[in-house]
């Protein structure tokens, strides 16, 4: 049970940022759900590739346990993704405070619907 | 070594060197052309690769000197050679095409970002492609769905920014479950070296962790490639893009994603795995036949040409699904083909909408919606259009003389060579209601009256034309002269399974 602690908190936290992207209706929200969502998938890397005790991989005669780098150079990369999704969910989400007003969906999907009906009004 | 040695580093360096010095030298125009040419470069280095790969066999190419399996491999073989071309040789068309159609539809201040968006987003492509490394195909998976979120938000109509921020929730769920099944084989092999992995999960193939793993990545390729029913974000992000954006998206990206879900399928998890052990190829079956029949169902009701289009882009996915869930060197071959044959045929029927749509936009003025009352009688002031569109629908419903034809032949061979009588059945209905929904644009076009007091409207201009029509001319010629897109498809077909286990 407690040897697969550190899956059980990512596991945790992939579906609490799921539950949160699909159930609030709030776009800002929604990416704080995303974010969460990516941060398990750090952990999953990373956790897997950390022992008790391991070093940096730097030969030296002190240390013989090593820490596999890879999964940190990799969740490197993951974050720079990570950041660049959430900046530019944010502007969109400004974006999109300027055309509608608005950042909750349902709000932003009665506007569309009233122009929608608006124009079908007018002679063609 | 010599220069023609790093041709599959150069296939992804170039597109991705373009797209800086686009954004240094703020020109619209000095943009335009860094890029084109980027594009035209890559798409002479696809077909040189291509040709080598055809005569030679397969490329192994080490980036940075590393071995493999420690440092990235790009491996290209007949499969990613045949998508390479596709890719790069929309791109080297939508181009030139997207210099008249920007001009009306973005500001001219952010022409360059445009252009820049654009490389990046084709560069993604490739890169997705030509890797042979796990978590260097996420890179590029993001690297392009990124700068397509950017591109579709730069649509005129606000619901382009609603479109394109539902498609970066869903992409991003998508890429996160992908990198969730990177991880979790990676966990099991410790190796990200695609070729690498295969060989170390022979021994582990129904471990626990592998299925998950199988599993994670099958839904967030479906998200990716608007498997039904995940297709929710294409039809708004297709209609509200700019027109140039739709017709590259639409051509390459979903079938980009289609090759990953073919290439980890039978090179990596393996063909016994998949299609053997698992009830996956029936519940493909059945996701395939829901996409032809009811998003070819949805799409006659449309009233939105682009929207029409796009739900008919999540039909003939399913044709793709369709051919993989047979497990045949047949149906594998069909779905490769059909990769290339509607992506040719979508390509060209978006850039000609937007053709029209840059011709019904006034000067400054907001681009109109290519909604079915503005097309009233449309053919009599744009001819050569409307005919392409026409031709580009053939293709659609498989009619003999076009590339669609080709796909759906090889799509009934191989259910007749299944015994499954009844799916023949079902390709035939899912082109009927093709054949529906290409004559709602041919009778609105063609027979009706164009709206009364509506200023006459000449055809589009070349620069528009010439680009559209040579997609559907090879539309028309890759339903002739199959030698390309067949051949290819079957030798790749034939390596995938024999090679798979």
């Amino acid at each position: 049970m407690f040897g697969h602690f550190s899956y059980i908190i990512t596991v945790f936290l992939m579906v609490a940022g799921l539950f949160i992207i699909i159930a609030r209706g709030n776009l800002i929200k929604k990416l704080v759900g995303l974010s969460i969502f990516q941060t398990s998938v750090y952990l999953l890397y990373i956790v897997p590739g950390k022992l008790v005790g391991g070093t940096a991989p730097i030969i030296s005669p002190q240390y013989t346990v090593y820490s596999n780098p890879l999964p940190h150079v990799l969740i490197l990369t993951a974050i720079v993704v990570g950041v660049a999704t959430l900046a530019l969910g944010l502007a969109l989400a400004v974006r999109i405070r300027e055309a509608y007003g608005t950042i909750e969906e349902d709000e932003i999907l009665a506007r569309d619907h009233v122009v929608v009906a608006a124009s079908h009004e007018e002679p063609v | 070594m010599s220069l023609a040695q790093h041709l599959p580093a150069l296939q992804v360096v170039l597109p991705l060197i373009s797209a800086p010095l686009a954004v240094l030298l703020r020109r619209g125009a000095v943009a335009f052309a860094i890029v084109t040419a980027a594009a035209w470069t890559a798409f002479a280095i696809a077909i040189a690769l291509w040709l080598q790969v055809a005569a030679d066999g397969a490329i192994s190419y080490h980036i940075g000197n590393w071995q493999p399996p420690w440092g990235i491999e790009y491996r290209i073989d007949r499969l990613n050679s045949f998508v390479l071309v596709l890719v790069s040789g929309i791109a080297a068309v939508v181009l030139p095409y997207s210099r008249a159609s920007v001009e009306r539809e973005i500001p001219r201040e952010s022409h360059y970002l445009f252009y820049a968006m654009l490389g990046l987003c084709f560069t993604g492509l490739l890169g997705i492609t030509i890797t042979g490394d796990a978590f260097n195909l996420f890179v590029f998976l993001e690297i392009s769905s990124l700068s397509t979120y950017v591109l579709i938000a730069l649509g005129r109509d606000r619901r382009a920014l609603t479109a394109s921020y539902q498609y970066l929730i869903m992409g991003s769920i998508g890429a996160t479950f992908i990198v969730i099944a990177i991880g979790l084989l990676y966990l099991m092999t410790g190796t990200l070296n695609l070729a690498d992995m295969a060989t170390k999960l022979a021994a582990i193939k129904s471990t626990r962790p592998v299925l998950a793993a199988l599993a994670f990545f099958t839904v967030g390729v479906s998200l990716k490639a608007a498997i039904f029913p995940l297709h929710q974000w294409l039809p708004n992000a297709y209609t509200y893009a700019p027109s140039a954006v739709t017709a590259l998206v639409a051509a390459t990206a979903t079938k980009v994603t289609l090759y990953a879900l073919i290439r980890f399928y039978f090179t990596i998890f393996g063909e016994s795995m998949v299609f053997k052990s698992l009830p996956l190829p029936e519940i493909m079956l059945v996701l395939s036949l829901f996409a032809m029949l009811v998003a070819n169902f949805v799409a006659i009701f449309q009233t939105n040409l682009k929207r029409l289009f796009a739900y008919s882009s999540v039909g003939q996915i399913g044709y793709i699904t369709l051919g993989l869930s047979f497990d045949s060197v047949h149906g594998l071959a069909a779905s490769i083909m059909h990769l290339v044959n509607h992506g040719i045929a979508k390509g060209g029927i978006f850039l000609l909408i937007g053709a029209i749509v840059a011709t019904l936009t006034t000067r400054q003025g907001m681009p109109p919606a290519p909604t079915f009352d503005r097309l009233a009688g449309l053919a009599k002031q744009m001819p050569l259009t409307c005919f392409g569109i026409v031709i580009g629908g053939f293709s659609l419903i498989g009619v003999p003389g076009t590339a669609g034809f080709i796909t759906k032949w090889h799509l009934i061979l191989a259910a007749i060579e299944k015994d499954q009588w009844w799916l023949v059945g079902a390709i035939l209905i899912s082109s009927l209601l093709a054949v529906t929904y290409v004559w709602r644009f041919v009778e609105v076009a063609y027979f009706r009256a164009p709206p009364a007091g509506s200023a006459p409207r000449g055809e589009a201009t070349y620069a528009l034309l010439i680009p559209a029509y040579v997609l559907i001319a090879a539309t028309i010629w890759f339903g002739i002269d199959t030698s390309f897109t067949v051949d290819t498809a079957l030798d790749a077909a034939q390596l995938l399974m024999h090679n798979s286990r």
